[in-house]
């Protein structure tokens, strides 16, 4: 407040056009989740008279009754739902127990295999003989090759284990006299600690689980278990995907342009309601997600 | 008896990395085996053991074909429009966001820019097609409400690489300043104070104070893109990709995908992987030399 008693006219002008040009920067941002928000409540004749549709006058959620009438929609997003929950929860698992064992000096070998894991992080065998991996498991096709695969990384692990090397060892070792083993401590004691921490990660796993793509288009080929992603794929380059199972008369006249939106808007709500508390977590992630490829 | 304590006690401490080796062991260094069948025909059926060893045939049809340079090309243009237009960027609008003294609206605009990065490839493939798609899409329907010509942005290889460009900054622009934020955060105040004292307005301030603080930081992330100038999204390639920009978009990532996955040449897709990893490590080597030559950390 003191600077802007002293501020110049200039400064006063600079302070105007680098708020105003930041607003229109939030707008651009903005613009494309309102545009869909707003057509896929659209009427169908609104939305096909207008070139660009801003303020519809009637709304209607038939977009959203006609994809949840569908058999495959709604099978999509449980695959999706399923992968976000049951992932997450895996993801979290491994990576912690992985990552507390290696930050405990005790664990012999543990120099010689945090070089391992970094080693991982700086070079990639490429696609080919991860998805031979895969297919000699038998897992193709099974909603298992989109979450085994990928359950942590070397990078999520090195990031853990430097969190868990501020825990103290004196607080095992009073455990461990106790008659605790090293799974209670971990279980009962650090996990406890962590609790912040480990909803940063688990925040950032359910966001990639739900956006599964990549790992979908190379192991799973049936309709039947696809994630949402790839529906949603399917339905934006082929407006006739077939969804089945609409029985509604009164939904076939949905426009194909409103399906489109309404299921961009179902895909982006989950990832729109944990937000505020991927919010906190920002500085955390950004390490996280500024070394992930 | 101490002993026998010591090892029931590190033996739930083994039990515990257990799983989480096995998945390095099984999805990672199984692999790093597999780069073999490259120097291969491998034939699914008799594996990896009794496939027949070809040397470096896969490698010499690689280098021999003209698809390379198509690869390499449009890896190299795509990853040098990123750097060009996209890298510059976060830094500028980092450092108007430092200029907002008031606190919500600086949350605000936050919360805002900060989003997109969240979204799936898919869903921001599915934004692009809304607003540029020749028929349906906004701009275009703008473009002939105001009497123009629709203009092909998604099948036109000469838009191709900037529909990318464009795309990627939307995605990734406001997340980008979250590093630079935090090193802007660590400015000592006492330096704006004295620069002030000295008659420096705003823009001066920013020149002489903000940026050489974080100029460390720029050099570093400057550092790290170049030794990934490899690598290109997958996802987002893949997405965008048709039938009449293929000869443009065609990346290594997209070409391993095809040949392999879609066509079953393991040890040709495999070799193609195979170089494109060798040199992006090379890459990343170098890069990391450099920015401990700068007086940072470096990635490892």
């Amino acid at each position: 407040m003191k600077s802007s008693l002293m501020a110049t006219q200039g400064e006063r002008w600079f302070s105007r056009v680098n708020a105003l040009v930041l607003i229109l920067v939030a707008l651009l941002c903005l613009f494309p989740f309102y545009y869909v928000f707003v057509v896929s409540f659209a009427s169908p004749a609104e939305v096909r008279q207008s070139v660009l549709l801003l303020f519809p006058k009637q709304w209607t959620a038939d977009a959203y009754r006609y994809l949840f009438s569908t058999s495959a929609f709604p099978r999509a997003t449980g695959v999706s739902l399923f992968l976000a929950i049951v992932g997450t929860a895996c993801s979290l698992f491994i990576t912690s127990m992985l990552s507390y064992g290696l930050s405990r000096k005790r664990l012999k070998g543990r120099r010689v295999l945090l070089l391992m894991i970094l080693l991982t992080t700086l070079f990639n065998p490429g696609i080919i003989p991860g998805y031979l991996v895969v297919r000699d498991l038998g897992m193709i096709n099974s909603v298992w090759s989109l979450i085994v695969p990928v359950l942590t990384s070397g990078w999520y692990v090195l990031l853990m284990k430097g969190f868990f090397d501020s825990i103290p060892a004196a607080l095992e070792e009073a455990a461990l006299i106790d008659g605790c083993n090293d799974f209670g401590v971990w279980y009962r004691i650090v996990l406890p600690l962590s609790l912040s921490s480990l909803a940063a990660f688990g925040l950032f796993y359910a966001v990639a689980y739900w956006n599964t793509f990549f790992t979908a288009v190379l192991y799973i080929n049936e309709p039947e278990k696809w994630p949402l992603q790839i529906l949603l794929q399917n339905m934006l380059i082929d407006s006739s995907t077939a969804l089945g199972g609409v029985t509604d008369s009164a939904l076939q006249d949905v426009p194909s342009q409103s399906k489109k939106m309404a299921a961009i808007i179902v895909s982006t709500v989950p990832i729109l309601l944990v937000y505020p508390f991927l919010q906190k977590h920002f500085a955390k992630g950004a390490m996280v997600g500024s070394v992930k490829e | 008896m101490t002993m026998l304590r010591t090892m029931r006690r590190d033996l739930f401490l083994y039990l515990l990395v257990l799983p989480g080796l096995l998945f390095f062991l099984i999805f990672k260094y199984v692999p790093m085996w597999g780069v073999l069948i490259s120097f291969q025909n491998y034939s699914p059926y008799l594996g990896l053991w009794h496939s027949e060893w070809v040397g470096f045939a896969h490698f010499d049809r690689l280098f021999s074909n003209p698809d390379f340079f198509l690869l390499l090309r449009n890896t190299l243009a795509i990853n040098a429009l990123n750097l060009i237009f996209f890298f510059p960027l976060p830094i500028m609008l980092s450092l108007m966001m430092n200029e907002i003294r008031t606190r919500w609206f600086k949350g605000a605009v936050q919360s805002v820019i900060y989003l997109p990065h969240f979204l799936s490839w898919v869903v921001i493939a599915g934004i692009s097609l809304i607003m540029l798609s020749e028929s349906e899409g906004i701009v275009n329907g703008l473009i002939a409400a105001a009497g123009g010509e629709r203009i092909d942005f998604l099948t036109n290889p000469r838009y191709f690489w900037g529909v990318l460009t464009v795309q990627s900054i939307w995605k990734e622009v406001g997340w980008g300043t979250v590093i630079f934020l935090a090193a802007i955060a660590g400015v000592d105040v006492q330096l704006y104070e004295a620069a002030k004292l000295d008659g420096a307005g705003k823009l001066r301030q920013i020149w002489h104070v903000t940026l050489p603080a974080i100029r460390n930081v720029i050099i570093i992330l400057l550092i790290l893109r170049i030794g990934h100038m490899m690598d290109v999204g997958f996802e987002q390639v893949y997405l965008m990709m048709n039938g009449t920009v293929s000869e443009v978009a065609e990346v290594f990532d997209t070409y391993v995908y095809r040949a392999g996955i879609l066509q079953g040449q393991f040890s040709f897709s495999t070799a193609v992987g195979l170089f494109k990893s060798v040199v992006g490590l090379v890459l990343v080597v170098i890069a990391n030399r450099l920015s401990k030559k700068f007086g940072e950390e470096g990635l490892y």
